[in-house]
């Protein structure tokens, strides 16, 4: 498969599971909101901070109210992680490798992209509850993987697309397990409270995992939250098992049968699912969720640029042209 | 539908006959548009626009920083072609395309018709089209102009005339595939009935004939695009699709010991073919053009040693430029002994001084076109024209005269349209796609584009034109 194609299948990836994520953000918010006493404001700055987007917000806009914060996440040309940007880049890297993809998965994503561009015209992050227009397009993201699943033949292409919906998945779900920690409690008395119950119920529901948890575990419990969503080995979205699956795409790739290592992505993707196999959940709490969270995102950003010096640089016939696409 | 307010007017219409009478190969179609609502064609034309936008079969227009992606529109009434009328053409146009690729391997090789003087030497020699790395050069199994999309128009008379012979790898034979499978969810019975020449395995036979270029038993095959900006891109990447080989760009290649490469993500592989969508002088900066980002350094190298196979073969561009145009019923009768069995419009080459005065005096009622220019740019059309336009032109063909054409105007035929005041005449012109593998092949098919302005003579798509899928009767 040529170097570019790759590249491109594996940012359409990225980019797909991207948009999807920030959806389920925005849906997972909005229901906590609803959820809230009344003397309590509307947090919406959490979210913001959890994508990483803080600077960029606050250079734009002052305050985080509900609007504001919608268009900056849903529809804001200017921010290169809103839906709209991803959704765009998604597209574009469809665009360039279409004669790679199935006739669907093409159709789907044009289809996805107008979608945003109503949305946009539309001013969805105005109306009363625009939840709907976000379930739809997460929706629309569904159905292009539905697609691939069934008629997407397991080559090459399938792998980088899966490794990079993975590693973009494994730092979405640390992501959103953050906005815990960026949303303020009114005091610290109110750890264990309903409200704070409220908080894990809604960040499980986001990723399609309450009623898994509930089977599992039970109760809710911060640490039993934690973790289900870093360190378990069968929910799909938990951070450890993106890795695991991560890293057979990047076995397949290589055509490595025998485990260990066969390039330096392998060596490092090894590294960090090997940790994260054996780690504990008291470890990690004691560590701090969020250290040990922005720290799980280096490393995965690391993992991505080696991905990218393995098999996408590619030489230069004529004088320097690198293609690099943002990281997130 | 209402049908009764629709007339020919004074030009040729496909549909209707000069006497108002509905032409035989339309009859059936006419039935069947007499019978269905206005409001339902409307709605058929709406779901066409749809799928159109869905499938994303868009085309950028230069000059214009309003939305890059544009759709062709595609009108969902067909231009019918009777078989008697098609095999004349077929004829014609095979005839034509061995005789330009015999014209081409002369001019670049013996230049036997330039000695005995049936062309002139410096139209040929001098034109910047006359690629001088190509002297010399028999291109594999002497094919030069692979991919050929003719322009023709019908005037009056109702006799097809040849406007252009379009050899620099041509574009618009997406629209002809796509739009036949839109159009074949519009009117799922009448094609049936009608017996329509089915195009949808345009894309075997070109593979066929790219495959037929290399020795090799299995040769790798590839698409070369300029690229994502480029207006045609939708195009190279379903011919890919289609044909499942590589799309590539020019940063994708690399040239070693006179071998073009594709880089991959399990290292360099080589690459046989080439249908390059690139121009001659940017496929490689190291022989033409130094600053092209777009070619591979290397690859005419490449070429010249055999390694690689080019489609169409550079140089081709020589052969259809629009002053040797005019020479090209000469060209026939020299290569191949024959009349030419399609007409040529009557040509004025303004670097001939009688000709050029006859174009100063007439301009008002002629068409002048740079001989060098595509895409509808660079022409006058007389009779639409203001008196500044006029004298523009004088001025232009004056300062430079080898550089212009003119042509009578001619009338375009007519086919029934779908527009916002019902069904009314559009003129359209005709590009059927040949083929020159081990034999040469015309497509029961074509792109016919239409000027959806009313009284428009300009169907370019980058200047408001549209395009209707051409069906070919069996």
């Amino acid at each position: 498969m040529l170097s570019r194609v790759a590249n491109s299948i594996y940012w359409l990836g990225r980019y797909l599971e991207r948009s999807e994520n920030y959806a389920r953000f925005i849906d997972v918010n909005f229901n906590l909101m609803q959820d809230l006493p009344v003397d309590l404001k509307e947090q919406w700055h959490p979210l913001i901070a959890a994508t990483g987007d803080l600077e960029l917000y606050e250079s734009k806009c002052k305050g985080y109210e509900r609007n504001q914060v919608l268009f900056f996440l849903g529809f804001d040309p200017e921010n290169p992680n809103s839906m709209l940007s991803t959704i765009k880049n998604a597209r574009e890297n469809a665009r360039v490798i279409r004669e790679n993809l199935n006739k669907e998965t093409w159709e789907k994503t044009n289809e996805l992209y107008y979608m945003m561009q109503e949305g946009l015209e539309r001013k969805v992050w105005k109306k009363e509850d625009p939840r709907p227009f976000f379930e739809k397009v997460k929706n629309q993201i569904l159905l292009i993987y539905g697609i691939a699943d069934s008629n997407v033949a397991r080559t090459e292409g399938w792998y980088f697309r899966q490794l990079g919906q993975y590693l973009e998945r494994a730092d979405k779900t640390s992501r959103i397990l953050d906005v815990k920690y960026h949303i303020l409690l009114p005091s610290d008395q109110e750890v264990g409270t309903p409200l704070d119950f409220l908080h894990w119920m809604a960040l499980l529901k986001s990723v399609t995992a309450f009623n898994t948890y509930r089977r599992l575990y039970g109760n809710i419990d911060s640490a039993c939250v934690v973790e289900f969503l870093v360190l378990n080995k069968y929910f799909p979205r938990s951070i450890y098992h993106c890795i695991k699956e991560a890293e057979k795409c990047l076995h397949n790739i290589s055509g490595n049968l025998g485990g260990g290592y066969m390039n330096s992505a392998e060596k490092a993707m090894g590294e960090l699912r090997s940790r994260m196999e054996f780690a504990e959940v008291g470890e990690i709490i004691g560590f701090g969720l969020h250290e040990y969270l922005d720290n799980l995102q280096l490393k995965i950003n690391g993992v991505s640029n080696l991905v990218d010096s393995n098999f996408f640089t590619i030489r230069d016939n004529h004088t320097l042209q690198t293609q690099s696409q943002s990281q997130s | 539908m209402k049908t009764e307010g629709y007339n020919a007017g004074e030009h040729y219409d496909e549909m209707l006959s000069g006497d108002g009478k509905i032409r035989e190969h339309y009859y059936e179609f006419y039935q069947h548009l007499k019978k269905t609502s206005s409001r339902k064609m409307n709605q058929l034309q709406h779901s066409a626009n749809q799928t159109q936008r869905s499938m994303g079969m868009t085309f950028n227009v230069y000059h214009d920083n309003q939305g890059m992606e544009k759709i062709l529109h595609l009108d969902i009434i067909p231009r019918i072609i009777p078989n008697s009328e098609w095999q004349k053409l077929e004829a014609g146009l095979k005839q034509r395309t061995q005789a330009l690729n015999l014209f081409l391997q002369d001019i670049y090789n013996d230049r036997k018709i330039l000695k005995d003087g049936i062309v002139p030497s410096d139209l040929i020699l001098k034109s910047k089209d006359y690629l001088e790395p190509c002297i010399g050069l028999s291109p594999p199994k002497g094919i030069w102009c692979h991919i050929t999309g003719t322009d023709l128009v019908k005037s009056k008379d109702g006799e097809y005339y040849i406007l252009e012979d379009n050899l620099r790898c041509p574009s618009g034979v997406s629209y002809m595939l796509e739009s036949r499978e839109i159009i074949k969810r519009v009117y799922p019975d009448i094609f049936n009935k009608k017996g329509v020449m089915p195009v949808s395995n345009y894309p075997t036979k070109l593979l066929r004939m790219l495959q037929n270029l290399s020795d090799k038993p299995k040769p790798i095959v590839g698409v070369l695009t300029p690229g994502i900006y480029n207006s045609a891109y939708y195009e190279h990447s379903y011919l890919a699709l289609q044909m499942g080989v590589e799309l590539v760009n020019g940063i994708d290649l690399i040239v070693e010991n006179k071998r073009v490469y594709m880089q991959t993500t399990k290292g360099l592989q080589q690459i046989d073919v080439l249908y390059r969508r690139i121009d001659d002088t940017f496929l490689d900066p190291k022989t033409f053009n130094p600053e092209s980002m777009l070619g591979v350094p290397g690859l005419f190298e490449a070429y010249k040693a055999g390694n690689i196979a080019l489609a169409n073969a550079p140089g081709t561009g020589v052969a259809d430029d629009k002053a040797v145009y005019a020479y090209v019923p000469k060209i026939i009768n020299y290569y191949l002994d024959e009349e030419p069995i399609l007409k040529n419009v009557p040509t004025y080459l303004c670097r001939e001084e009688e000709e050029r005065q006859f174009v100063l005096d007439h301009i008002e009622e002629l068409v002048v076109k740079e001989t060098n220019a595509a895409g509808g740019y660079g022409m006058l059309i007389g009779p639409k024209a203001t008196a500044e336009e006029h004298a523009k032109f004088r001025d232009l063909v004056m300062n430079n005269p080898t550089n212009y054409i003119a042509q009578p105007t001619l009338s375009l035929s007519t086919v029934p349209t779908l527009t916002d005041e019902g069904i009314s005449g559009r003129h359209v012109d005709l590009r059927p796609y040949i083929l020159y593998g081990q034999e040469i092949e015309v497509i029961p098919g074509a792109l016919t584009r239409v000027a959806l302005k009313k009284g428009s003579l300009v169907v370019n798509s980058s200047q408001g034109g549209g395009s209707k899928d051409t069906w070919v009767l069996y």
